[in-house]
This record gives C-alpha cells, sequence and structure tokens, in this order.
C-alpha cells in the first residue's frame, strides 16, 4: 500500500535532495571549485528541455500517432550540428555583453531598446504560461493517480473542484515557494546559478533512469522485448496503422513544420536560453554538449513505442488516459517501488522545467518590464534611492508567483481540455516568434529596431488569434461560433483556416501564418526603416563578434567619461557595496591603477560598468542609468559608420591597401624628384659644355683673326683649346656612361685585376691634373697584392674619379692627396684622403645620387657634370663592395671603398 | 606586427570555418535524411528485426548522426580565445 504521507514523505525529500545538491554546488562554485564546469553537467542541465511533456506526454503522443512525437527530438538533434554556428555565437555574444536574458538578447542587438525587452518579455510569459500549466497538470494527475494506488482511476474535471482543494493549485504554489527559495537567494540576481545548475544535471539523470527503467519494465517484464510487443500490435488495425505515416501529404508537412518548431524551441525558449547561454561556463563544453545532447534525447525516446503500444494493448481500450501510461503501466502490475519512482521521476522533469523558466521569466519581468517602467515615474525617482539590490530581488520573487499562478489559471480553464502534448506546441509557436528577430539578428547587420518590434509583434498576434482565441472558445469564454463560422460571420478570418488555409493541423496553421507574417515584417520593415548610430553599432558587435572579440573591452559604445564616483554609487545601488567593490577593484587591478587615486572614468571603464549593470538590470535599462552620469554623448552616427561600415578584417586589408598606395605615392614623388634632377643635369651639362665650347670658339676666332700673332701666344692658345677639349671629351664620355650603367647596357670585362697597377696607371692619367695644382701624392701600397676579380678599365676609372675630385677639392696651395691600399681579412680597401674644402654632413648623404653637385657659394660652380661619384658607386656596387665618405668642412674628406676577394 | 596578428585570426577564422562548414553540411544531410521524401521511401508496412522499417530508418539515422557529429567534432580540432575562458 501507497500512503498519501508515503508519497508527500518522498516528494519532499527529494525536493530537500535538490536543495542539498544547490547547497553544495553554489558553496563549490563561492571557492572557486566549481562542479558544474565541464561539459557532461552542461549537457546535462541542457536537458531540461525534456520536461514532463517528455515524461509523460510522448507516450500519450505515440499512442495517438505512431511516430509523431518523434519531430519534438529530432529538431533539437539537428539543431545540434548547427549548434557551433548558432549557439556559439550567442554565447560568445552574450558573454561579452553580459546577457542575462533571451530580451535582453533581443533588446541589446536592435540598439538596447527597453520598448522591444519588454515586447519579447510580454511574448514569452504569454509564451511560456501554457507550458508551465502543463508541468502542473502532470504533477497533480499522477500525485491524484498514484494516491489511489493500487487502483487505477482517472481523475476527475478539475474545474469541479473548489481551488481552495485542488491538488494543482497547492503544486503550483509549492513549486512557487521552492523556485523562490531556490533561484532567489543570492542578493547578487547577476552571477550564474551554478547550485541551479547542479540540480537540474541531477534532474535529468533521475528522470532519465525513471523513464528506462519503466521502459525495460514494460518492454521486458510485461512482455518479452520489442518483437514480441510490435508482433501483438500488429494483431490490432488501429496499431498496425500508426506503423507508417500513411499516404497523405499532411502528415509529412506537420511533420517537417514539428522539426523546425523544436529546432527552434530549443534554442528560444527561455529556459533553454537560461541554460545554454546565461549558465554556460565554457563555450569549448559545447564540443561535447552538441553531440551527448541528442544523445540523450536518442535514449529518452527509445522506449516511447513500446510503453505506448504496451499500454494500448495493456488496458485494451479502458479510459485510462494514454498520457498517465508510464505512470499506470507500474501501477496495474503492482509495482509500489517502481511507481513511486515515475512519480518522482515525473516530477524531477517537470519541477526542473518550471524552476528555470520561472527564473528566467522572472528576471525578465524584473529588468525588461517592471524596471524601465519604474525608471520613467519620475515621482517614484528610482534614481536616487539607495541600495536597490533587495528591492530587485523582490521584484523577483513576486514575479515567480505571478507567474505560477497565471500557470495554474491557464490550467484550470483551458489546459484540462488539451493533451500534454498539445499545450507544449502551444508554447513552442509562440517561442519560434524569436527566431527571425535572433537569427536575423545575428547574422544580418540590416536588421533594425522597427523591423524587429513588428515582426514580433505581427507574429504574436496571429499567435493570439490562431492558437490561444480558440482555447479560450474551448474553455467557454468565446462562443463556438467564432471558430466555426469566424469572427462576425466572416469565413475567411476562422482562426483555424485563416484566409482558407486548409489541410494542416492546428499548429502547423499557426507556425505557417505566424513565421510567414513575422519573417515578412521583420525583413520588409528592416529594408525600410533606418537604423540609429547604436543600432548600426550593436548590429555590427553582435554580427562580427568573432572579430570583436579579441579584445572584448573594445565592444563599447561610450566616448564620454563619468567622474567615478557617480559611477560607483550607481553599481552600489543596483549590485549592492559588496559586489561593487570587489568588481571595481578587478577592474582597477587589470588596468594597473589605484581606486582612490582615480577622480574620472575613461570610456572604456564607463562601458565596464554599464556591462556589469546590464548583468542586474538589463541593457536597455543599464544604458538609460549609465547614460545619466556620463557627461558626453554617445558616438555620432558619422563615427560609427566609420568603424563599423566593414569589418575588422576588411579594414585591416584597407590598411595594407593604404600601405601599398603610400608607398607607390613615395615612389611616384621620388621619379618626380629624379625628372627634376634631370632637367637640372640638362642645363648643367648643356651650360658645361658651352663654357669649354665658348672658351674654344673665341680662342679659335682670335687665332684666325690675328695671323701674325707670336709663336709663344699661339702654343698657349691651342694649350687652351687641347685642355678645353679634353674637358668636352670628358664629359661627354661621362654622360655615356652613366646612362649605359643606367641601362645596363654596359658590359664589364672581367679578369683577375692587380690593384697596385690600377692605382699607378690611375694616377699617370690624372698626372697633369695634379702638377697643374701642384699637389704632393703620396702612395701607400704593400709590396705584395692578392689579385681581385673585375673589371680593370673601369676600376681605373673609378680611381680616376676619386683623385680628380680630391684634385678639384684640394686648395690651390699645399694640396695633399693620400691613397692608402691595404688587405683585409677578405676585402681590399682602399683610402683616397685629401686636405682640400672637405664636404658638409648634409651633402655627404646625397654626393652618391646621380645628377647632384655639391654647390658651394664660396668656390663657385664646381667643374664637372655632377655623374663622377655616381658613376664610381655603380661600379664599385657591381664589384660587391662599398663605397663610403668621411668628410669634415675645411678638414679635407677621406673617400673610402672596399673590393672583396 | 600587425600582419602577423592578422594572420593568426585568420588562421584560427579558417579553422574554425571548416568544423562550421562540415557540421553545417552534415545539418543539411540530415534535413534531407529526416524529411520528405527520403522519408517516404520507408513509409513501408515492413517489419525488419521485428522492428517496424520507419522506426528503425529513423532511430538509426538518428544515431549515424550523432556519431558524425562527434567525429567531425572530434577531428577538425581549433582553440577559443583564452580571454573567454
Amino acid at each position: 500500500m501507497l500512503k498519501t504521507e508515503a508519497i508527500l514523505f518522498f516528494s519532499f525529500g527529494y525536493m530537500g535532495l535538490l536543495f542539498a545538491i544547490a547547497f553544495f554546488g553554489d558553496r563549490h562554485a563561492k571557492i572557486g571549485r566549481s562542479i558544474v564546469s565541464n561539459p557532461y553537467i552542461y549537457t546535462l542541465s541542457l536537458a531540461v528541455f525534456c520536461t514532463a511533456w517528455t515524461f509523460y506526454g510522448s507516450v500519450g503522443r505515440a499512442a495517438a500517432t505512431g511516430i509523431g512525437f518523434l519531430p519534438i527530438y529530432i529538431g533539437p538533434t539537428l539543431m545540434a550540428a548547427l549548434g557551433w554556428l548558432v549557439l556559439r555565437k550567442i554565447i560568445r555574444i552574450s558573454k561579452i555583453h553580459r546577457i542575462t536574458s533571451i530580451a535582453d538578447f533581443i533588446a541589446s542587438r536592435y540598439g538596447k531598446s527597453s520598448t522591444l525587452a519588454s515586447v519579447v518579455t510580454i511574448i514569452a510569459v504569454f509564451g511560456v504560461i501554457p507550458y508551465i500549466s502543463l508541468q502542473l497538470k502532470a504533477i497533480s494527475t499522477s500525485f491524484l493517480i498514484i494516491k489511489e494506488y493500487p487502483i487505477i482511476t482517472m481523475p476527475g474535471h478539475f474545474a469541479e473542484i473548489p481551488v481552495l482543494k485542488d491538488t494543482a493549485f497547492y503544486v503550483a504554489l509549492l513549486l512557487a515557494i521552492f523556485t523562490i527559495l531556490f533561484g532567489t537567494r543570492h542578493l547578487d540576481a547577476t552571477e550564474r546559478h551554478e547550485g541551479l545548475v547542479a540540480a537540474i544535471a541531477f534532474e535529468s539523470i533521475i528522470k532519465l533512469i525513471a523513464f528506462l527503467a519503466v521502459g525495460i519494465f514494460v518492454t521486458y517484464g510485461i512482455y518479452n522485448g520489442f518483437g514480441d510487443i510490435i508482433e501483438k500490435a500488429k494483431a490490432i488495425p488501429e496499431l498496425k496503422q500508426s506503423f507508417t505515416m500513411g499516404t497523405l501529404s499532411g502528415p509529412y508537412i506537420n511533420w517537417s513544420i514539428y522539426i523546425f518548431l523544436s529546432m527552434m524551441a530549443v534554442l528560444f525558449l527561455p529556459r533553454q536560453f537560461q541554460i545554454a547561454v546565461v549558465e554556460n561556463v565554457d563555450e569549448d563544453h559545447l564540443k561535447k554538449a552538441i553531440w551527448l545532447f541528442p544523445l540523450y534525447l536518442l535514449a529518452i525516446n527509445i522506449f516511447v513505442l513500446p510503453i505506448a503500444f504496451g499500454g494500448l494493448l495493456h488496458f485494451n481500450g479502458g479510459n485510462v488516459d494514454a498520457d498517465t501510461f508510464v505512470l499506470t503501466l507500474p501501477m496495474s502490475e503492482k509495482k509500489e517501488v517502481l511507481a513511486l519512482f515515475v512519480f518522482i521521476g515525473g516530477m524531477s522533469a517537470a519541477t526542473g522545467m518550471v524552476i528555470v523558466a520561472t527564473i528566467a521569466i522572472s528576471t525578465m519581468i524584473c529588468n525588461d518590464l517592471v524596471m524601465p517602467i519604474l525608471l520613467r515615474m519620475s515621482f517614484f525617482n528610482l534614481a536616487t534611492k539607495g541600495d536597490l539590490s533587495n528591492f530587485l530581488l523582490t521584484i523577483r520573487r513576486g514575479s515567480i508567483m505571478l507567474v505560477l499562478l497565471m500557470g495554474y489559471v491557464y490550467f484550470r480553464f483551458i489546459g484540462e481540455y488539451y493533451t500534454l502534448v498539445s499545450i507544449g506546441l502551444i508554447s513552442f509557436t509562440a517561442v519560434a516568434q524569436f527566431a527571425p528577430a535572433i537569427i536575423g539578428g545575428i547574422f544580418w547587420k540590416g536588421g533594425t529596431r522597427l523591423g524587429a518590434l513588428s515582426g514580433l509583434i505581427l507574429g504574436f498576434l496571429v499567435w493570439v488569434y490562431t492558437l490561444v482565441f480558440p482555447s479560450l472558445v474551448q474553455a467557454g469564454f468565446l462562443p463556438k461560433r467564432f471558430v466555426t463560422e469566424g469572427p462576425f460571420n466572416l469565413e475567411l478570418l476562422r482562426p483555424f483556416q485563416l484566409f482558407g488555409l486548409q489541410g494542416f493541423d492546428h499548429i502547423t496553421h499557426a507556425v505557417f501564418w505566424t513565421m510567414l507574417i513575422n519573417v515578412a515584417a521583420y525583413v520588409g520593415v528592416s529594408l525600410f526603416s533606418r537604423a540609429s548610430a547604436i543600432e548600426h553599432t550593436q548590429a555590427a558587435f553582435f554580427v562580427d563578434v568573432f572579430e570583436y572579440s579579441e579584445k572584448p573591452e573594445k565592444s563599447s559604445f561610450w566616448r564620454g567619461t563619468a567622474s567615478v564616483r557617480d559611477l560607483k554609487s550607481l553599481l552600489r545601488r543596483f549590485l549592492g557595496k559588496k559586489k561593487t567593490d570587489k568588481e571595481l577593484s578587478v577592474y582597477a587591478k587589470e588596468h594597473n591603477f589605484i581606486l582612490k587615486n582615480k577622480l574620472t572614468a575613461d570610456a572604456d571603464m564607463v562601458s565596464y560598468a554599464e556591462k556589469l549593470l546590464a548583468g542586474a538590470i538589463g541593457s536597455a535599462s543599464a544604458r538609460v542609468m549609465v547614460s545619466s552620469v556620463v557627461k558626453e554623448e554617445p558616438l555620432g552616427i558619422d563615427e560609427v559608420m566609420d568603424i563599423l561600415d566593414e569589418t575588422r578584417v576588411v579594414i585591416a586589408y584597407s590598411r595594407e591597401l593604404e600601405r601599398a598606395t603610400a608607398e607607390l605615392q613615395a615612389a611616384n614623388k621620388r621619379l618626380k624628384e629624379l625628372d627634376r634632377l634631370k632637367d637640372e643635369f640638362i642645363s648643367t651639362v648643356t651650360h658645361e659644355l658651352r663654357t669649354p665650347l665658348t672658351s674654344v670658339r673665341s680662342i679659335a676666332e682670335i687665332l684666325h683673326e690675328n695671323p701674325k700673332i707670336d709663336d709663344a701666344q699661339k702654343k698657349s692658345f691651342s694649350a687652351i683649346i687641347i685642355k678645353e677639349t679634353d674637358r668636352l671629351t670628358r664629359l661627354i664620355v661621362q654622360v655615356l656612361d652613366f646612362q649605359k650603367i643606367e641601362s645596363g647596357k654596359i658590359q664589364f670585362e672581367i679578369s683577375r685585376v692587380d690593384f697596385k697597377e690600377v692605382i699607378k696607371d690611375a694616377i699617370s692619367a690624372t698626372s697633369r691634373l695634379i702638377e697643374d695644382k701642384n699637389i704632393k701624392v703620396i702612395l701607400n701600397l704593400p709590396d705584395s697584392i692578392t689579385l681581385i676579380d673585375g673589371d680593370r678599365d673601369r676600376l681605373i676609372q673609378v680611381m680616376v674619379n676619386l683623385i680628380s675630385n680630391a684634385v678639384k677639392f684640394c686648395y690651390n696651395i699645399g694640396g695633399i692627396i693620400s691613397v692608402d691600399l691595404t688587405t683585409k681579412t677578405n676585402h681590399l680597401k682602399i683610402n683616397v684622403k685629401d686636405n682640400g674644402i672637405g664636404i658638409s654632413r648634409k651633402n655627404q648623404k646625397i654626393i652618391f645620387q646621380e645628377f647632384r653637385q655639391v654647390k658651394d657659394s664660396s668656390m663657385g660652380r664646381p667643374a664637372g657634370s655632377g655623374l663622377g661619384l655616381a658613376i664610381t658607386k655603380k661600379i664599385i656596387d657591381f664589384h660587391k663592395g662599398k663605397i663610403r665618405v668621411k668628410s669634415k668642412p675645411g678638414k679635407g674628406s677621406t673617400f673610402s671603398f672596399t673590393l672583396p676577394l | 606586427m600587425t600582419l602577423t596578428f592578422l594572420y593568426s585570426i585568420e588562421e584560427i577564422m579558417i579553422k574554425d570555418k571548416v568544423k562550421g562548414k562540415r557540421l553545417v553540411g552534415l545539418f543539411l544531410l540530415g534535413c534531407l535524411l529526416f524529411n520528405f521524401p527520403i522519408l517516404s521511401l520507408f513509409n513501408l508496412k515492413i517489419i525488419v528485426f521485428g522492428i517496424p522499417l520507419l522506426y528503425l530508418y529513423i532511430f538509426l539515422i538518428w544515431f549515424i548522426f550523432i556519431v558524425f557529429i562527434y567525429l567531425i567534432v572530434k577531428f577538425s580540432k581549433e582553440t577559443t580565445p583564452q580571454i573567454l575562458k
């Protein structure tokens, strides 16, 4: 015999155990040894997806439709494969922006809009209420059934029982108290709830084991395995029918739509978002979770069909509700312990959902519905009140109670007319409305606040019209004619056949219309509306999160500064003193400053504070609060556009491009400079050519016109002519040489060269220049020298150039030139030193460039083309040597070069 | 200096994308196998190993699908920036 007291004892014992686990988890989290920070706990907590719907409802669904229960689990399996792409992105975004709920996520994406946050919250609340009523129904029904053990009776209509005698009412109350104690123990509501996650993971183990236990008992205890059940079911035509999906196309479309719905639900149900995103400890846990989670779903579904067929065969069409087979089968076989275990398993499935869902919803109601209203009501003067963290918790507790009572009301008036699965599907359809705004929001920058708002509102209204109104009809609040003939007798507007669309079941019909209108409004309005600066910013931060998240502090919007005191007191009001001081000192430590000494918070610190605050009161409210203490405006539209039109990578590429352009510009500038120098050179050369030509011509004229000129004079005149034409020849040879080297036409003739010979030849070639100026030449040459490979004539040219340069620089009296040749380990070193006018530092840098001449006002224009040293350098470069100049103005210069051996 | 930095991010992104692309491919394949018309090929009144063909097909594909996710995750490695851990 199972006494009611015993059932209650075990139920409360189980709840107590959950408390212990949560306490244990929180304590470990506090001392930094998280027990939930591993992929297995994460996966198990994700299994909060499996509620009483899965535990009791799947069998009911399977009994009616065969495999019709399966899409709800195939969808999440498919989504798991996409999880790496979609869920990981959502998790990354939420971590960076400290997002605490799905309303916060959508609001934050579309410019931290508080309107949007409220709309999402309202949809989530309405969407989740049927789901909660489903759990209440499952717990109270299973309690009423197991209470009568071993007699199997179906509970009557709840509506006939007074509220105070209704089990479901007490279940709702108990769950509310339990959740309040459980989920809002801490003063700070921003942290992850590690204890909660541990308890949820534990519940997932219990419900899986309980379900598998029933499955094994039915399949192998009552029957002889899968084959036996199928064999027996085959004999009954109605059961045999559910082996296939039938031949119509309708079931296939329903099937696909359910897969789609469950794909959306597994991501966007508030409780799934809470567990998968907000409570996620480490992104890498996804790697295991994306295959372990589907495996869990597979495991909990294997025995659904055997239990369904087994139950139908066992009770043989009796009035036992298929939704209760999981419990009634062990009961009918007098398995007391198993029945009790199943009851506990069902309770764990239901409580897990209720706890997480109400915590998630209460956070949203508090942050996104109540807070913005209170912030706006000036008489309430919230912004100036003291510590508000207790006030926030009270709001949260109140909303938990409210949500559960609303769940009860729904159950009492509407829920009991529906099966568990069909109630759940109504909720799924509601949360699917979030899909366009979120999926669009993280992959498409073009989505705007107005677009998201219109999509959500229209989708929600169509949902209300096609699914909620008909259920009100069922409950008797609206006349039946509303469904059968349409409002005001307008047949086109019948809620189950909107605009005459037929052939689908109610859910598929509703999904089609809601999604069509939602997506169309989202995309259409987005394309025709203009996004504000902050929407642009947030769009880029969300869509390109992986580029930005390398530096999370860069994902900020503030440019202004605030006083640290204001910021601190703002944070203290919402987070409490202890947490504020802790977080700020962590920040100060990370950024190497002492908090006490800091007076103004920079933009980075402001946005850090905003994110902290967002964790407590949601991003929209946080923005309002922070802007009240920040001095400057947020970024202007131009700046934002500058940052955001392209992703960082593209910007980096364009920097590359800029660099290349800069190089090109520099090259172009150099070309222009060369061009200018060439012009100068031509004028120099023509001038140089004209001077000797003029003197040759004038002397020739003198000789021509004065035949009687004496011999001595004749000789001196002709000497001048020879000298001037020499100079001309030299000039022309140099120009030709240079041109040849520049265009690469010059042919070097390499042979073994004795450099001593080279020097001697060069000296003799320049002997006349040297003698003209009475210069003393000192040669320091070693006795023997290693031969080098080189072009002898060109090397002579090098020496001639250097020596004649030295001669040029020497003063007219007392000039000394010394030429040193030394052998180093792997090269020859040659110095040509003079004691002439020297070269200034500035000129030292440019004398090896072509067309450059050292102009010295005191010396007038130097002789020569300005090509000598350029040619010299080119020749030495060819021989892989190096040339340098050392000089001080007035103290002579030394040209030295090396030639490798 | 910016160049090497960029390269490493790109490298990570490329590896990430490989895994992402494989999983998207698997997802699309899954959508195909779990829907009409492929599903209708197995929608027959045949019983294999004592189990209706349609049930067997769905559960088998389901299991193989999970194994493939496991393999893809295991054999395309990359890292998550330390910052976020």
